[in-house]
């Protein structure tokens, strides 16, 4: 067993587990959209980050992929996590303004206005899909083309893949290709209608 | 090249090195042609061949020497060439100038006067290379060699007592004393964050290789846009690089190496085959090196072509095959890196500077630089500046000294306005800073860092916003577009930057721009988004009032962004020539002879030709 301290708390975790993996484990709540169970972590999306203390030194680092060690501290909400998060949902949120898992966290973590420019792109490149098709559904029809701002998802040649069985797991996990959120702004604006059922913080930090 | 056989001990190591001085000392000169990458963009190759023939027809291939070497630096002045023993230099160099050459310097003893270098500052003719100001204020412990060597010819690397330092490390030290040796010499990274290279090969000599099988490997990548001290070494001197490797590897107890090349480099991966082919032949690399029972081996592999490959991470990526994409490194490389394989990376010139350590012990070879940023760092030179090229200066020298005195300065008379240092995530550093000396903290200190060493110069005419957005726009294109800080952080940032330049920037945009930066820097997943905001925040620092007039007063002092400047004509000062008229290529002046012109607006394209043509100066931009 891995003893570690999360929002306050000493934990123990099992050895091989990461942040994410413990914190869950014992009730407490970090976001993460390119996670899923069963899929390996590529740590894409950011919005897991929490604050890492080890050695007198503190960074942000993705829980999803971090492995729990001996004598860290570990902070899910403190100041800097919480400022970072807003940034990182905010930069998703104009790049998929539709997307209703995205307008959910806006109002969980208190994101409020949009201050960059918003394109709705339909994708926030977490990856989901193409490890799904990859690792679960053996079929690898799916992948990453271009670099940078270019990225994209695509079929090789962006033809059918023969490899393609349309099994529609792709479109189960994507977060954002589900139904828009049904709040009442316009294209491009925040819902924000459940902004009041703020998160509860199980272990609020101090800072 | 006679065939070369197998050596098994260091006697017959040594013993082979005599044979090849002794085989030299016939020659009583020896010139040398750059034949870098530079030179050969003004034909050196000709040069040389002119030379060769010149040599036989005139009877003195007995007596000179005659050798193509890789970059001397100056690459200014190339084609460039060099005779010893004295020194003589020859710029500019071209295949009807041979003829001059070899009456006057080979067989006599005299100089071609045109082809001496001539001081631009003082107007004086220099005859000798170390004497010239652009090499006297550097301290070339490792550029040097490019200039007497052929990199093709292992004999060469050996007649300047190459491998002595292999030698010496298989057969009178212990590995681990190799590691201390660096570390008391307090070698640094060269690849940009400045590791204590020693610290690296611990852990990668502590891991444990479950399948016995550990790598070392050379970053050859050399991304940053207008850099090459790294492909220069490799060019003139690949078996620096290859003693280096072969050192680290006994060191750290590794039994395999790659040396990921960059693929635009060409002629450094053809030097390179040639040279670990021949250091396999001598048993200088392969099974028993030398009969020490210590085995090590080389390959070469070419890089994916992209910035972002130089990566640690995307680096093993790219050599195993796979897409060149950074991934999160919570275990070390130094465990798990190549194939999951205990694995350390070094840059081209930390491992160059292995041997230097070696042979000259680290007492001395901390007596160069500073005190906690040891030995000699290469910088490419480029930019606004008199003298382009690359330059290998002591730690510790100032920006200044880098600028001035080897530089030559600043062209055309024009004011000096920033450096920018350490490639697309680094810093541009004001003229106030110009006395900063050069090492990776005081860089680090002032908002910039060392990176691998690319140094461009900008003069009063660049505008620090627009600066700023071309390396924002190369980051762009150049991020692999995994994780969200650094490609939608990038992308909101070239947007932002944009508004500004064009005109329509807020004052909260530019508080939006450091914060962005800052989660940026703290939440992105490898180096290149971690420090991809540096330009912006090293502008915003010492430029904010560019930023500034750009926001407020809509205008670019220095006359760049187009958006915000107009041309227009004083008809007081016009005479109606025509001119500009004529050069203007959408026709957007109009006027007759002899009477004031005027620029419709609407059609102006802002290139500025008419301001650059008038010769009364009536053009004016604002
Ligand atoms: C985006 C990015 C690009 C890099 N490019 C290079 C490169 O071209 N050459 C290099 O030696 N190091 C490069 N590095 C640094 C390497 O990751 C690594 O730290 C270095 O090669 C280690 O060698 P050193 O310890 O000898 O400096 C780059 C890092 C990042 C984040
Ligand atoms: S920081 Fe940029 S280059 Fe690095 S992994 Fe993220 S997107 Fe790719
Ligand atoms: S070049 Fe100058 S002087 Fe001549 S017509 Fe144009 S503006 Fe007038
Ligand atoms: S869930 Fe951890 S980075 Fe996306």
């Amino acid at each position: 067993m891995v003893n570690l301290i999360i929002d306050g708390q000493s934990v123990e975790a099992e050895e091989g587990w990461t942040i994410l993996e413990a914190a869950k484990y014992y009730g407490i709540d970090i976001p993460a959209l390119c996670y899923y169970e069963g899929l390996t972590p590529t740590s894409a999306c950011r919005v897991c980050v929490v604050e890492i203390i080890r050695g007198g030194r503190s960074r942000l680092s993705a829980s999803c992929s971090y492995p729990v060690q001996e004598g860290i501290e570990v902070r899910t909400n403190s100041k800097k996590v919480k400022r970072a998060r807003k940034v990182i949902i905010e930069l998703l949120l104009a790049s998929c303004p539709n997307s209703r898992t995205l307008q959910c966290l806006a109002s969980k973590y208190g994101v409020t206005k949009i201050r960059f420019r918003s394109e709705d792109r339909g994708c926030i490149l977490c990856g989901l899909c193409v490890r799904m098709c990859e690792e679960q559904m053996q079929a690898g029809a799916i992948g990453f083309v271009y670099r940078g701002v270019g990225r994209e998802v695509a079929m090789p040649f962006h033809t059918k893949h023969e490899a393609c069985r349309e099994c529609g797991a792709c479109l189960y996990i994507c977060p954002v290709c589900e139904l828009p959120c049904r709040g009442p702004m316009q294209p491009g604006e925040l819902c924000n209608a459940c902004l009041d059922t703020v998160q509860l913080e199980a272990f609020p930090c101090k800072d | 090249m006679v065939k070369m056989t197998r050596i098994d001990s260091p006697s017959a190591l040594e013993h082979y090195r005599r044979a090849i001085k002794e085989k030299r000392a016939k020659y009583v000169k020896t010139v040398s042609v750059c034949g870098g990458t530079g030179c050969q963009a003004h034909e050196c190759g000709a040069v040389y061949e002119a030379l060769r023939a010149a040599l036989d027809e005139n009877g003195l291939a007995k007596t000179v020497e005659l050798r193509q070497t890789g970059c001397h630096g100056f690459c200014e002045m190339g084609p460039l060439m060099v005779i010893q023993p004295s020194g003589i230099f020859y710029k500019k160099v071209s295949p009807e100038d041979i003829e001059n050459i070899v009456e006057a310097s080979l067989k006599g003893n005299k100089v071609v006067e045109e082809l001496v270098y001539e001081d631009p500052v003082s107007g004086e003719d220099i005859k000798k290379e170390s004497q010239i100001p652009f090499y006297k204020k550097q301290k070339r412990l490792l550029m040097s060699m490019n200039g007497k060597i052929d990199p093709c010819n292992i004999e060469d690397y050996l007649a300047q007592d190459g491998y002595s330092a292999l030698v010496k490390t298989l057969f009178e030290m212990e590995p681990t004393e190799v590691i201390d040796e660096v570390e008391n010499a307090g070698l640094r990274g060269r690849g940009g964050a400045g590791v204590p290279t020693a610290s690296k090969w611990k852990a990668a000599r502590k891991a444990i290789a479950r399948d016995g099988i550990k790598y070392v490997l050379c970053n050859a990548d050399e991304g940053d846009p207008g850099a090459y001290m790294d492909r220069s070494l490799l060019e003139g001197n690949p078996h620096a690089v290859l003693e280096g490797m072969i050192i680290g590897a006994y060191a750290i107890g590794a039994n395999e190496g790659y040396i990921y090349v960059r693929h635009e480099y060409p002629l450094a991966v053809d030097n390179l085959l040639v040279a670990i082919d021949q250091a396999r032949e001598l048993n200088l690399l392969g099974d028993d090196i030398l009969g020490s029972g210590f085995s090590f081996d080389i390959n070469v592999s070419i890089g994916g072509g992209a910035f972002v490959c130089g990566e640690s991470t995307a680096l093993m990526a790219s050599i195993e095959g796979r897409i060149g994409e950074p991934r999160v490194k919570h275990i070390h490389t130094a465990e798990k890196g190549l194939y999951q394989r205990p694995t350390n990376l070094n840059n081209v010139e930390t491992w160059a500077n292995v041997s230097l350590i070696i042979n000259q012990g680290a007492a001395k070879y901390k007596r160069v630089g500073t005190k906690n940023s040891t030995g000699t760092k290469i910088f490419s030179l480029v930019g606004a500046i008199n003298n382009t090229g690359l330059v290998e200066v002591p730690m510790g020298i100032t920006l200044r000294e880098i600028i001035y005195d080897i530089g030559g300065g600043v062209p055309k008379g024009k004011k000096f306005k920033a450096v920018q240092t350490g490639g697309p995530s680094g810093g541009c550093l004001p003229e106030s800073l110009l006395d900063t000396p050069v090492d990776f903290d005081r860089l680090y200190d002032v908002g910039s860092m060392m990176g691998s060493g690319g140094m461009i110069v900008m003069d009063e005419g660049t505008c620090m916003v627009d600066i700023a957005r071309y390396f924002v726009d190369f980051l762009c294109d150049e991020s692999c577009g995994k994780c969200v800080p650094c490609r939608e952080g990038l992308k909101q940032m070239l947007y932002i930057i944009e508004d500004i330049t064009e005109g329509r920037g807020t004052l909260e945009q530019l508080d939006l721009l450091k914060e962005l930066a800052e989660v940026m820097r703290d939440t992105s997943l490898c180096g290149l988004g971690q420090t991809a905001a540096n330009p912006v925040l090293s502008t915003l620092e010492y430029f904010e009032n560019e930023y500034l007039e750009h926001i407020k007063m809509k205008k670019c002092r220095a006359g760049v962004c187009k958006s915000l400047i107009t041309f227009n004509i004083n008809p007081k000062k016009c005479t109606g020539c025509m001119r500009c008229r004529k050069a203007c290529p959408v026709g957007a002046i109009k006027g007759k002879k002899k009477e004031a012109h005027i620029i419709v607006q609407e059609k102006c394209e802002k290139c500025g030709i008419c301001f650059e043509v008038c010769e009364y100066k009536a053009v004016v931009r604002k």
